[in-house]
């Protein structure tokens, strides 16, 4: 706890105040998105038919729920600036020792908190190869990304498991009365409180802000920066696995190839939602208005019959956009301010990037 | 394979200061060790499965390894300049049909291969300019270009495709045969490493980007042309990308929308297994095309040896695992050595 107490003075500067100063009047990325999300819903309420009925929307809400709960954990991580690649095959992998264990007649009671322990051990892995032996995570998690999912494959073969207890299958694909909300929305809707609260109100939110920002800087500030990066891997390993278990039960059917590509619709959320790759910056609600943003994209363009294919491309359009504009619109404004500064000489020292 | 390990030895210039000599000698075990690791592999195959390495069971391994070879070699580029391309496996499959659609309306085979190279580097030259000129972290907007020339290639494809009796039969002759156990396309292969290994080495253009790789800043500062070289760097390697999608269809005559799906993951394993650091700045497109070597051979091995399919995967992701936790611990210890030695040479220079 000592930690804490030295590290304020470097994390507002970092954290919460964004952009702000350096667009002045520009609004900001998160918000954006925000805005861009409830204005699609309010056009497709509109303008599309059949997207306004409750088992549309609990459709939509149920296939993002994958990605929304992963993006949590994701969205810590990456403003800590740092990445896991392996979250879909740590899915995968918890799904297909779930079908399994039920195989060998486990009682689900106590495969679930095994897939979680599972999840804990994934995370372990990345995080000790990253914090201890220095790697770069992008370079550990493709590698896991394969071996996870290679276990996977040895673990279950290409069977399916489908059998699981009907009271858990109700509660994947179920929803609460006859609203659009599906059960598990609930117990995610607990988790984003949590993970919002502790990203912007605790002073663990506030070091891995600092640690992205500069991680030299949040050690000497006695931030325990390795301790932290190797609880946000672990704390994303778990939530993947508990993922896992919930996509085996939501698509009832449990293979080693569930939650396949699945890292990727999580990245693209988050980034879009306006956390930066290179660390630092972001917000919690930015990130998960992204993943919903791409989840209403996708049942919007379903519904008005856009091929899978050419969502793809949407998807990838929006990924490249929402990476490139804000750069352009910085170097815009540097370029601005230069011009600025050369009009009116300044006193000294160039402003600090 | 144990050809471009020789040429690299006899290519690096021996002598300069110790510790150049030392890291040399690294750089070098470092190949030296993928090689032995696939050479006792393949022995031990051998022994246990004599047919292995029949000329039929040499010729599947090369030509296996061709294509995955290839695209590897790009993609060290541009690891090499601290970068990496995601959408090669887009670029081999859009490649790949486009040649093959070309062809089946009765197109000329070589205008094929270039049409399948200049669509790869222009898909490159896409990359490359969001990359250099956007100053976007490469992960992101490759990953975006996967998902969109993937889409593109969907919806151009359909549910189309293309089958090796829709091919001139000169063309399939072309991925199939050879002169003895060597085929053509491992001919090609070897040729086009030999080409940007010498490109790397021995040009201004090749040690700006290892230069870029080890420190973008100081590079910057020194005047090397930073965007160019990472242009000509994704540019090169979509290039690369395509002609392994002309090969592709060569090889196997069957090319459809979802060709190379999932190839980018492959590629990236091989080239970190074989010693081109992801924090780039080092490693060869020799080494890289030994771990492709080694990751293909690998998925030759396994079945016949009895190892059910089901392991690559696994052991693919614990290998690439290996790799780079073993190249740090090198690393580290390579660091210190350097460290002890310069600590050693200012105390003799001061005594």
């Amino acid at each position: 706890m000592p930690d804490t107490t030295v590290k304020p003075p470097a994390a507002p500067a970092t954290g919460s105040r964004r952009p702000g100063p350096r667009l002045s009047g520009a609004i900001r990325w998160d918000t954006a998105v925000g805005t861009l999300l409830v204005v699609l819903l309010i056009c497709s309420f509109s303008f599309v038919d059949n997207f306004g009925n409750a088992l549309n929307i609990s459709f939509l809400i149920g296939n993002a729920l994958p990605v929304a709960l992963i993006a949590l954990p994701m969205t810590a991580l990456v403003v800590a600036g740092e990445i896991d690649l392996s979250v879909g095959s740590t899915a995968g992998l918890s799904g297909a020792v779930m079908g399994a264990l039920w195989n060998d007649g486990l009682a689900i009671q106590v495969i679930i908190p095994l897939c979680v322990l599972l999840g804990v051990v994934c995370g372990l892995i990345n995080g000790l190869l990253v914090t201890r032996l220095g790697l770069p995570s992008l370079a550990v998690t493709i590698g896991t990304m394969a071996a996870f999912r290679g276990v996977a494959q040895i673990v279950l073969g290409s069977n399916s498991v489908t059998d699981f207890p009907q009271q858990y299958l109700d509660f994947g694909s179920g929803r609460i009365g006859g609203t659009f909300i599906p059960d598990a929305a609930v117990p995610w809707a607990v988790l984003a409180l949590v993970a919002v609260l502790v990203l912007h109100a605790t002073p663990v939110g506030r070091s891995l802000f600092a640690v992205g920002a500069s991680q030299q800087a949040a050690r000497f500030a006695g931030i325990r920066v390795k301790r932290l990066k190797l609880s946000m891997f672990v704390a994303t390993g778990t939530v993947s696995a508990l993922t896992g278990v919930f996509w085996a039960l939501h698509y009832a059917s449990a293979r080693y190839d569930n939650a396949t590509g699945l890292e990727l619709s999580v990245i693209a959320g988050v980034l879009l939602g306006g956390v930066d790759f290179d660390g630092g910056k972001g917000t919690l609600g930015g990130a998960i208005a992204g993943v919903f943003l791409l989840g209403a994209l996708q049942n919007v363009m379903s519904l008005v019959n856009v091929s899978a294919q050419s969502q793809i491309v949407v998807t990838g359009a929006l990924l490249v956009i929402s990476v490139l504009a804000p750069r352009v619109g910085r170097q815009v404004a540097q370029a601005r301010a230069r011009r600025n500064a050369a009009e009116d000489p300044p006193p000294a020292a160039p402003p600090p990037s | 394979m144990t050809v471009t390990t020789d040429q690299e030895h006899r290519a690096r210039p021996a002598g300069g200061s110790g510790s150049r000599k030392l890291l040399d000698t690294v750089l070098k075990v470092r190949e030296l060790a993928i090689g032995a690791v696939l050479v006792v592999m393949l022995l031990a195959t051998q022994l246990d499965n004599s047919d292995f390495l029949s000329q039929q069971g040499i010729k599947d391994l090369l030509l296996n390894a061709t294509i995955l070879v290839l695209v590897a070699v790009g993609q060290a580029m541009v690891v090499i300049t601290r970068n990496v391309d995601l959408s090669v496996g887009s670029t081999l499959g859009i490649s790949a049909f486009a040649a093959g659609d070309y062809l089946s309306g009765g197109g000329n085979p070589l205008v094929a291969v270039v049409l399948a190279v200049l669509l790869g580097a222009a898909l490159g030259a896409v990359n490359g300019l969001l990359v250099s000129l956007g100053r976007v972290p490469a992960l992101v907007v490759t990953l975006g270009t996967l998902y969109i020339i993937r889409g593109l290639d969907s919806v151009w494809v359909g549910s189309r495709q293309i089958t090796a009796s829709q091919l001139p039969s000169g063309f399939a002759g072309f991925g199939h045969d050879g002169l003895s156990v060597i085929p053509y396309l491992a001919l090609l292969t070897a040729a086009v490493l030999v080409c940007v290994a010498y490109y790397l080495r021995a040009y201004r253009g090749g040690r700006d980007l290892y230069a870029l790789g080890s420190n973008p800043e100081a590079a910057r500062l020194a005047g090397v042309p930073v965007r160019r070289r990472i242009l000509t760097a994704y540019v090169v390697c979509g290039a690369l990308a395509g002609l392994a999608g002309a090969l592709y269809l060569a090889r196997f005559g069957n090319v459809d929308s979802g060709t190379g799906t999932g190839y980018e993951l492959t590629v990236v394993s091989a080239v970190v297994v074989g010693g081109v650091a992801f924090t780039g700045g080092s490693g060869t497109v020799y080494g890289a095309a030994l771990g492709a070597l080694l990751l293909t051979s690998i998925n030759s091995v396994l079945p016949s040896i009895g190892v059910s399919s089901v392991w690559v995967q696994a052991i693919d992701g614990f290998l690439l695992l290996l790799a780079i936790a073993v190249d740090r611990v090198v690393a580290l210890r390579v660091a210190d050595l350097l460290r002890k030695r310069a600590a050693e040479t200012r105390s003799a220079r001061h005594a």
